[in-house]
C-alpha cells in the first residue's frame, strides 16, 4: 500500500501537467490554477501520509521499494526505473512537495492575469513530478532522467516571458551552462556503468565500499561534482544563477531558490560514500562550497536588484551546503538545505509581494519605507531575512548555520573561519536590503493589496522559516535531534560538538553583521545610491566571470562557428537541396492547369504503357 | 449486305477513338470535350462488342451495358459541373480558362 503511493507521488503533479498543456489555455484561469496547485497539493497530502506511516513504523531493511519495470537488459549491464523511499528522500519530498504546494499556491495569486497562465503552471507541476523523480529514484539512469527533466523545466521557465529577448537569453544561458555539468555528469555515470556494470545506487555503493579500487572512484567523484556544482550553481559553473531571475518570481523561489539548485546538494549527499573514498574531492567540495559564499556574499553587498540580492544569497548559502558536505556533516548540509527551502522561498516570495506593489520595479533605490504600507510583508521578509541571518535562537538558519559551522570547525578550521566571515557577510547584505526597501524615505507609492492566496503562503513560510529549526538543536541549548536521528541509518551518528565558544560565535556574528548594516544603512542616514567603486564594479557583476568565459570561450566559439560556416558538410547538403529545387521547377512546367495538356499527359502515357506491354 | 468482321470493326473503334481523343485534345469547348469523351466511350465499347462476337461470348454485350451507364453518369456529372461553373460567375465554356491549379 505505502509503496504504491510513491509512484502515485509522481503521477499526481504528471498529470496535472498533460491536462495543463494539453488544454493549451482554452482553460479558465482559474481552473488552471486548481489544477496546478491542487494537484501539488493532493501530493503533498499523500506524501505526509507516507511520511507519517514510515515514521510510526520504521521497516526493518529501512528503505521503501518499489520497482517499476525494467528499463534496459544488455550484456552486462542492467537498469530499472525504481523508486526508494529512505529518510534523505523523505526528507526531500516533504520539501518539495510542501513548500512547492506553497509557491504554487503564491503562485495563484501572482499570475492570476497572465494570459499564458495554464503554459506557467503545466511547466511548475512537470518541474515538481521531475523533482520528485530526481529524489525518489534509487538507480542512477532514472535520476539522470528527473536531472534533466528539471533543466529543461527550468530553461522553459526562465525564458517564461519570452517576447523579451533578455529573458531568453538568459533562459538560454542558464541551460547551455548547466548542460556543461549535466554533459560532465553523464561521463561520470557511464564510467561508473562501465567499471560497476550497475546504476542501481544500494549496489554501486556497496561495490564503492567493498570492492577494488580499480573504480576509478576519484574519477567519477570529480565528474559528479562538474554536475552537482552547474546545477547548484557553484564556482566555476555559476555564472546563470542571478540571470536566471529574469523568470516570473514563483519560478525563483521554487526553482531557483529551494529545490532544483540543491538537487547538486542531494546528489553528493546521496553518494557519500563514494565521495568519501576520494578524500581529495572532499577538499575540492569544501572548497568549491568555500569560495562561492564568500563570493557571492560580496556580489550580494551591493547588488541594488532586489531579486539578484536573493539570487547571490542563495548561491553563497547553497556554498554553506557544499562546504558542509565537504567537511562530512552531512546532516548539517541536508539540514541547512530544509531551512533554506524555507526561508530563501519565504524572502523571494516575499520579495515578489513587493515588487506587484510597486508597478514591477526591483531595484532596492526606488522603493523604501515601505513598511507602513504593508506590514503583513514586511514582517514576512524581516522573518525570512532574520533566518537567512542566522539571528540566534529564534530563526531556523541559526540552528543549520551552527550546525555547518561546527561541522567546518572540526575538518578544517580555516573553513570555519571563512563560513564565520560568510555569516558576518549575509547578516550586513540581508539587512540592507531590509533597511533600504522598507524603512527610510518612501520613492514610490505602492498600490493594490497583496491577496489571501499570496498571503497565507507567505504566513506559513515564515512560522516554518523560525520555527522550522527547532528539530534539531544544539546540546548547549537543548538535547533535540529529530533530523539527525531521522537521516542516522544512512549518514551515521554525528560529530560530537565543539566547544561552547563556538557557538557564542556563531550567535555573535550575525548580531554585528545586522548592527553594521543599521550603522551604515539606518533611515536616517542611509546612502540611497550604490557605492561605484570599482571593486564594488566588479563585485556587482559577478566578479567578472562573465567577462571572462565571454573573452575565453563565448567569442572564439562564435568566431570558429562563422568560419565553418560553409565547409564540406555544408556545400553537400546545400548542393543537395539546389538539385531538388531546380528538378522541382523543371517537372512543374509540366502543370500548367489545363485540362487539354493533362488529358494529353495521360494519353501519351498509355501509349507508352501500352508499347511497353505489348513488347514481345 | 455481309457481316463486318472483327478486324473491321476494331479498325472502325480505333479511329473513333483517335477521333474523340484529338477532340478532347484539340477542343476547348468544355460541351464538346464532353461529346469527345462520349466518342471515345463508344470506340471502347464498339470493340468490347467486336471482341464479344469474335469469341461467341455475352461478356462484351454485358460490358457494352456497362459502358452505356458509364457514359451515362459521366455526362451527368460534366454537365453538372458545367452548370454549376456557370452558376458561380464563369460565363465561359473556355477549359483554358479554369488553370487555377497550375504549379
Amino acid at each position: 500500500m505505502d509503496a504504491l503511493l510513491l509512484p502515485l507521488i509522481v503521477f499526481c503533479p504528471l498529470l496535472a501537467a498533460g491536462i495543463l498543456f494539453v488544454s493549451a489555455g482554452r482553460m479558465p484561469a482559474r481552473a488552471s490554477c486548481m489544477i496546478g496547485a491542487g494537484s501539488v497539493g493532493l501530493s503533498a497530502l499523500l506524501a505526509g501520509r507516507l511520511a507519517a506511516s514510515f515514521l510510526a513504523a520504521p521497516l526493518p531493511a529501512g528503505t521503501l521499494h518499489m520497482a517499476l519495470w525494467s528499463w534496459m537488459r544488455v550484456e552486462g549491464f542492467s537498469t530499472r526505473i525504481a523508486f526508494a523511499l529512505d529518510p534523505l528522500s523523505l526528507v526531500m519530498m516533504l520539501v518539495v512537495t510542501g513548500v512547492g504546494f506553497l509557491i504554487l499556491l503564491y503562485a495563484c495569486g501572482y499570475m492570476h492575469d497572465d494570459p499564458d497562465i495554464a503554459r506557467f503552471f503545466g511547466c511548475m507541476t512537470l518541474f515538481v513530478a521531475a523533482m520528485l523523480v530526481l529524489v525518489f529514484s534509487s538507480d542512477l539512469l532514472s535520476l539522470y532522467i528527473g536531472w534533466e527533466g528539471v533543466g529543461i523545466c527550468s530553461y522553459l521557465l526562465i525564458g517564461f516571458w519570452h517576447t523579451d529577448t533578455a529573458n531568453v537569453v538568459a533562459a538560454r544561458k542558464a541551460f547551455i551552462v548547466t548542460r556543461i555539468g549535466d554533459a560532465a555528469m553523464l561521463c561520470g555515470l557511464l564510467l561508473l556503468a562501465t567499471q560497476a556494470s550497475t546504476l542501481d545506487i544500494a549496489a554501486l555503493l556497496h561495490i564503492v565500499a567493498t570492492g577494488p579500487a580499480q573504480l576509478l572512484p576519484a574519477t567519477a567523484a570529480f565528474l559528479l561534482l562538474g554536475g552537482a556544482a552547474a546545477k547548484s550553481a557553484q564556482v566555476p559553473l555559476q555564472t546563470w544563477l542571478p540571470d536566471a531571475m529574469a523568470g516570473p518570481t514563483p519560478v525563483s523561489a521554487l526553482i531557483h531558490a529551494a529545490t532544483m539548485v540543491t538537487a547538486g546538494v542531494y546528489l553528493i549527499a546521496r553518494l557519500h560514500p563514494l565521495f568519501m573514498a576520494v578524500p581529495v574531492a572532499m577538499k575540492a567540495v569544501a572548497l568549491v562550497g568555500l569560495i562561492t559564499l564568500l563570493l557571492a556574499a560580496g556580489s550580494a553587498l551591493v547588488q541594488t536588484d532586489i531579486k539578484r540580492i536573493l539570487a547571490y544569497s542563495t548561491m553563497s548559502q547553497i556554498g554553506y551546503m557544499f562546504l558542509a558536505l565537504g567537511s562530512g556533516a552531512w546532516q548539517a548540509a541536508i539540514f541547512h538545505l530544509v531551512t533554506h527551502a524555507f526561508f530563501k522561498a519565504l524572502l523571494f516570495m516575499a520579495a515578489g509581494a513587493v515588487i506587484l506593489r510597486v508597478h514591477h520595479r526591483q531595484d532596492i533605490y526606488q522603493m523604501g519605507g515601505l513598511a507602513p504600507a504593508m506590514p503583513v510583508v514586511f514582517s514576512a521578509f524581516l522573518a525570512g531575512a532574520a533566518a537567512l541571518a542566522g539571528l540566534p535562537l529564534l530563526t531556523a538558519g541559526f540552528y543549520s548555520k551552527e550546525m555547518i559551522l561546527q561541522g567546518a570547525w572540526h575538518a578544517n578550521p580555516l573553513l570555519w573561519a571563512g563560513a564565520l566571515l560568510g555569516a558576518f557577510a549575509t547578516a550586513i547584505y540581508i539587512f540592507r536590503c531590509v533597511f533600504i526597501v522598507f524603512l527610510g524615505t518612501r520613492h514610490t507609492e505602492p498600490t493594490g493589496r497583496t491577496g489571501a492566496t499570496m498571503a497565507i503562503p507567505l504566513a506559513c513560510l515564515a512560522i516554518l522559516a523560525l520555527a522550522g529549526g527547532w528539530m534539531e538543536m544544539p546540546d548547549t541549548i537543548a538535547p533535540v535531534h529529530l533530523l539527525s536521528h531521522l537521516l542516522s541509518p544512512l549518514f551515521g551518528t554525528a560529530t560530537a560538538e565543539g566547544p561552547s565558544w563556538l557557538l557564542w560565535a556563531g550567535s555573535l556574528v550575525p548580531l554585528a553583521g545586522v548592527g553594521v548594516a543599521w550603522l551604515l544603512w539606518r533611515p536616517r542616514t542611509q546612502a540611497r545610491t550604490a557605492p561605484e567603486d570599482a571593486i564594488a564594479r566588479l563585485a556587482r557583476t559577478g566578479w567578472g566571470f562573465d567577462t571572462l568565459y565571454d573573452t575565453l570561450l563565448v567569442r572564439p566559439f562564435i568566431t570558429l562557428g562563422r568560419l565553418n560556416q560553409s565547409d564540406l558538410c555544408d556545400r553537400l547538403s546545400d548542393a543537395t537541396a539546389a538539385t531538388t529545387r531546380a528538378g522541382s521547377r523543371m517537372l512543374s512546367r509540366m502543370q500548367s492547369g489545363q485540362v487539354r495538356r493533362y488529358a494529353g499527359w495521360i494519353a501519351a502515357g498509355t501509349v507508352v504503357a501500352l508499347c511497353l506491354g505489348i513488347r514481345p | 449486305m455481309s457481316t463486318p468482321s472483327p478486324t473491321e470493326a476494331l479498325l472502325l473503334a480505333s479511329i473513333l477513338f483517335a477521333t474523340g481523343l484529338l477532340g478532347v485534345l484539340a477542343r476547348r469547348n468544355l460541351l464538346l470535350m464532353l461529346m469527345s469523351i462520349e466518342i471515345m466511350l463508344n470506340a471502347a465499347a464498339l470493340a468490347f462488342i467486336a471482341a464479344g462476337a469474335r469469341w461467341h461470348a455475352a461478356q462484351g454485350q454485358v460490358m457494352f451495358l456497362m459502358i452505356l451507364s458509364l457514359a451515362a453518369a459521366e455526362a451527368a456529372v460534366g454537365l453538372a459541373i458545367i452548370l454549376r461553373l456557370h452558376a458561380a460567375g464563369r460565363p465561359t465554356l473556355d477549359a483554358d480558362t479554369g488553370n487555377r491549379l497550375k504549379g
